[in-house]
Formats: structure tokens, sequence, C-alpha cells
């Protein structure tokens, strides 16, 4: 592995939003950066570039993690996915929709980094019920629009749907 | 902000990796989580020439029972110290503090090993490894050093670790059957670094209480065993234990939390904490610490 030598550049090798991609990535170059910059994937929301706000939230071997804070060349081997893998893929259509109903974005800034950060709680089936776990799941991703209610509303109503559908597929 | 030009390098092996902290010296720095080590690039608060991942080595990440104790290797994540089953079963104090660490994105990437070595004064794990009686292991060129907890925390950011050394487990003992704890803390919001924190150890004796150690976090520029405090409490004088903090403690002061706030916020907390050791309430989810 070429990357075991210190290096101001890197290859890098990994699994983008479902497919193998490959980059030369300069070591002081965050993934944030990488996946706007040079895969073009624009979801992931750049606000701080120091972790606080959460809207570069993306998901790095299936769990959340600020693109922000990873460096490019340690995505070398990971699977990641963004915004806009999750929407192709059809995974969060009902939490985006429940976004959309329940009027849950409204500059849509943060509103990626939302998705993301609920995407992982929501695929933990023991967790994602009470309000105060989803506002504590979301504590790390600001909103200055919305006033996170309606953000809350519309995690709790896709939890709520799903527990129900996986009931109903058990009955 | 961006980060400053560096260079990157990500050994496969711990001697490959303290190799090149011994040949770079105070040049490179080891990174693990890159939850403070990035944003402190990003912001170009600091300025390594050489960053050393931690994060293909094997062996480092992992949580295993060895006899009395309970190892906790220096590169697991946050969020898997907390979660793992040895921990919420034989150290439930650190189990208690998980939710407390930032938020689920940065604790899913942070390590334990990074917080001790980084030891920020209003972070949960170092105090809880004080109020555990933790050993921290720490391996460099000339071999293997065991640091008790008390002995490596030193000050603002400065810890018993030497240039060129790597922290590679956190020691705790597994508490006893009679063992009770206790966790709390106040922070502005869900998340943020504690304004002031306690991390609780100690255990049942007659009616009362023994050998309890209260670190408590975001007074001082380490985390600090408060002992005339905790003395008191053992002879059940509470108001005793709130007024001893004032010699105990020594909170920083700034425009947004003064000291007197946060000397005032400990009492409080000590009140509440020493209440459930005691078994005087009942929190949600069940008596916390016995
Ligand atoms: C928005 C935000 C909120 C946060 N809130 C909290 C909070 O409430 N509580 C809390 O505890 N933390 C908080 N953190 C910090 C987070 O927990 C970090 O993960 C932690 O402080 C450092 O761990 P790391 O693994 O990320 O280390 P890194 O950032 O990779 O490294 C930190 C420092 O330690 C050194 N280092 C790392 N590992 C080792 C090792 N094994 N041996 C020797 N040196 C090493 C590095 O060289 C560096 O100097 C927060 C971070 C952010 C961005
Ligand atoms: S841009 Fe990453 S957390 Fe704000
Ligand atoms: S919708 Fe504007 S920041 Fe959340």
């Amino acid at each position: 592995m070429a990357s075991e030598n210190p290096d101001r550049e890197h290859a890098v090798a990994f699994t983008l939003n479902g497919e193998a991609v490959r980059a030369r990535v300069p070591a002081r170059m965050h993934l944030g950066d990488l996946l706007r910059g040079t895969f073009g994937l624009t979801g992931v929301h750049l606000g701080c570039e120091h972790g606080v706000c959460g809207a570069c939230t993306i998901l790095v071997d299936g769990r959340a993690v600020r693109a922000c804070l990873m460096l490019g060349v340690q995505a070398d081997g990971a699977v990641i996915e963004t915004v806009e893998g999750l929407t192709e893929s059809g995974l969060i259509r009902d939490l985006q929709d429940a976004f959309h109903a329940r009027n849950a974005l409204q500059c849509g800034y943060c509103t990626p980094g939302m998705l993301v950060t609920a995407a992982e709680l929501l695929a933990d089936e023991a967790a994602a019920s009470s309000r105060e776990e989803i506002r504590a799941a979301i504590s790390g991703n600001y909103c200055r629009c919305t006033g996170y209610h309606a953000i809350v509303d519309a995690i709790a109503t896709t939890a709520e749907a799903r527990r129900d559908a996986r009931r109903e597929a058990v009955e | 902000m961006k980060a400053p030009d560096f260079a990157y390098a990500r050994p496969a092996s711990l001697d490959a990796a303290l190799a090149l902290l011994a040949e770079h010296g105070e040049e490179a720095a080891p990174l693990a989580g890159g939850q403070s080590l990035v944003t402190a690039l990003n912001m170009r608060l600091a300025a390594p020439r050489l960053l050393v991942d931690l994060n293909a080595i094997p062996g480092l990440a992992g949580v295993s029972e060895e006899g009395s104790i309970v190892r906790i290797g220096a590169m697991t994540r946050h969020r898997d110290v907390g979660t793992a089953a040895i921990v919420r079963e034989r150290l439930p104090l650190f189990a208690a503090a998980l939710p407390h660490i930032a938020h689920p994105a940065i604790r899913n990437r942070g390590t334990i090993g990074g917080s001790v070595a980084l030891a920020d004064p209003a972070t949960e794990w170092p105090a809880c490894c004080l109020a555990a009686g933790a050993t921290i292991v720490v391996l460099g060129r000339e071999g293997e050093r065991r640091i008790a907890a008390g002995d490596f925390f030193l000050g603002l950011y400065a810890t018993a670790l030497r240039p060129g050394e790597i922290v590679t487990a956190i020691e705790v003992p597994v508490p006893g059957q009679d063992a009770v704890w206790g966790f709390d803390e106040l922070a502005r919001r869900h998340g943020d670094y504690a304004l002031v924190g306690l991390a609780a150890t100690g255990r049942r004796a007659g009616g009362g209480l023994a050998d309890l150690r209260l670190a408590f976090f975001g007074v001082a520029d380490r985390p600090v065993l408060a002992r005339d405090a905790a003395a008191a409490v053992e002879a059940g004088d509470i108001a005793g234990a709130q007024a001893a903090l004032a010699g105990e403690l020594d909170p920083p002061d700034d425009p947004a939390t003064r000291a007197a706030t946060r000397l005032h916020l400990a009492r409080v907390l000590l009140g509440r904490v020493a209440g459930r050791l005691r078994g005087d309430t009942v929190t949600e989810g069940g008596r916390n610490g016995v």
C-alpha cells in the first residue's frame, strides 16, 4: 500500500453511492471537498468545516460521519453514501416525502445532513421512537430556518410508519 | 477554512507508526478519529507537517475482559465503547457517559484514545478514567508504560504522554458486587462540551457509602477528584460536601459562564449525583448508580 509512506498526495479507491471510484487526493483535502469538487456531489453541504453544523454529514460504512472531519485520503477502501446515493436508491423516499409533507425545510441548507443523520437513526429499528431521542440524534445538526419542530415531526412520522409496516409484515 | 499543507501516511503496524513518529519528531502528529485534530487543522490552529493515521493498525480497536480488567483499545470509537456489551455490563459509568459526548456522527468516528491523549478538561472520558481508577497504556520506542489516570492528566491539553508515544489502550478495573456509580453533566445544548460534569464511583458499606471518588470535569484545567467532598458524602453530609467544593475546584472564568456559576452548578450536580448514589431519588430507567 503506497499510503504507508508519507506523501502529500495519495491514490484512493472506494465505493461511492454504489459505484467503484478512484482518485488522487491531496492529503490536506477533506472528504467534503473531495466529494463536492472531484465527484460533483454538491448535496454534501459545507457550513462550518469544523464539525459543528452537521450539513456535511454522509454515511461511511453505514455510519453517519462528518465529511469535513475526515480526510479525502481516508476514504480509501470505504463504502460511502451521500444524500444523492440515498435518494437514488429510494432508501429514504418515505423520509423525504415526510419532510415535504411537514414543511421540514425552508432554505434546505441543513437538509442533506438532516436526512443522512435521520437515515442512520431510522435504520436502527430499536431506536428512533420518542421525540426526545430524535432531538438528541439531530442535536449536532443546525437548522437556522425551521425551528426544528417540523423536522422532528417528519422523522417521528417516518419512524412510526416504518414501525407499522414492520408490524404488518409480521402479522 | 481549509487545512494547511501536510503529508499523510497510514502505517499498517504499531512499529511502523512509532518509527514515523520518531523520525519526524515534533513535526508529526498521530491521527485517530480526527474529530478534534481535523477541526484544528481546518481552523489552522494546528500545523503538523505529517499526519500518522492510526486507523489501519490492527488490534488497536475493541473491548475485552481480561480477568478483573476491562481493556478498551485506544482506537475504539466513542460509540463502540459505550455500546459494547462488556462495558454496559461491567462499566455502566462509561455507558452512561456516552450520550453526553458530542453528537452521533462525532461519536461514530472519535476515539477514546484520542480523547485521553487530547486531555480537554471539559470532556467525559478522562473524568470517567479518573473516577474508575483506570490505567492508560502507552507505547513508545523504549517500550510500554502504564500510567494511572490520576498521574496522566497534567493540565490543559497536557498529559504524561512523551513525544513519539502512542496511547494503545485504557484498562479499567471491573467494579465489585457492591459498587455504585453516578454520572451527570450540565451543558448548554445536548452534546455540547460540559459546563460542569461529574463521574462518580464508590461502594456500599454498611448503610452508607465508602471509597467514593468524585471526578469533576469542566471546573479546572484537568479532571479533578474532590476528596473532601467525597469524605463528606460518605459521612452523609451532602451540604458539607457541596460547601467543600469551593476549596477543591478551580473553575475557569469566562464571560459566558462565570467561575462562580460553574461552582454553583458543580454543587447542584453533586447534590443530584450524591442523592442517586445513596438511593434517595429514582431517575428514569431505574436507580442510576445502584
Ligand atoms: C462539534 C464537536 C463537539 C464535540 N463535543 C465533545 C464532547 O462533548 N465531549 C468530548 O469528549 N469530545 C467532544 N468532541 C471531541 C471528540 O470527542 C474527539 O473525538 C476527541 O476529542 C478526540 O478524539 P479523536 O479520536 O477524534 O482524536 P484526533 O482528533 O484524531 O486527535 C486528537 C489529538 O490526540 C492525538 N492522538 C489521538 N490518538 C492518539 C493516540 N492513540 N496516541 C497518542 N496521541 C493521540 C492527536 O495527535 C491529536 O493531537 C467534540 C468534537 C466536535 C467536532
Ligand atoms: S461543514 Fe461539516 S459539520 Fe459543518
Ligand atoms: S432549512 Fe434552512 S437551515 Fe434548515
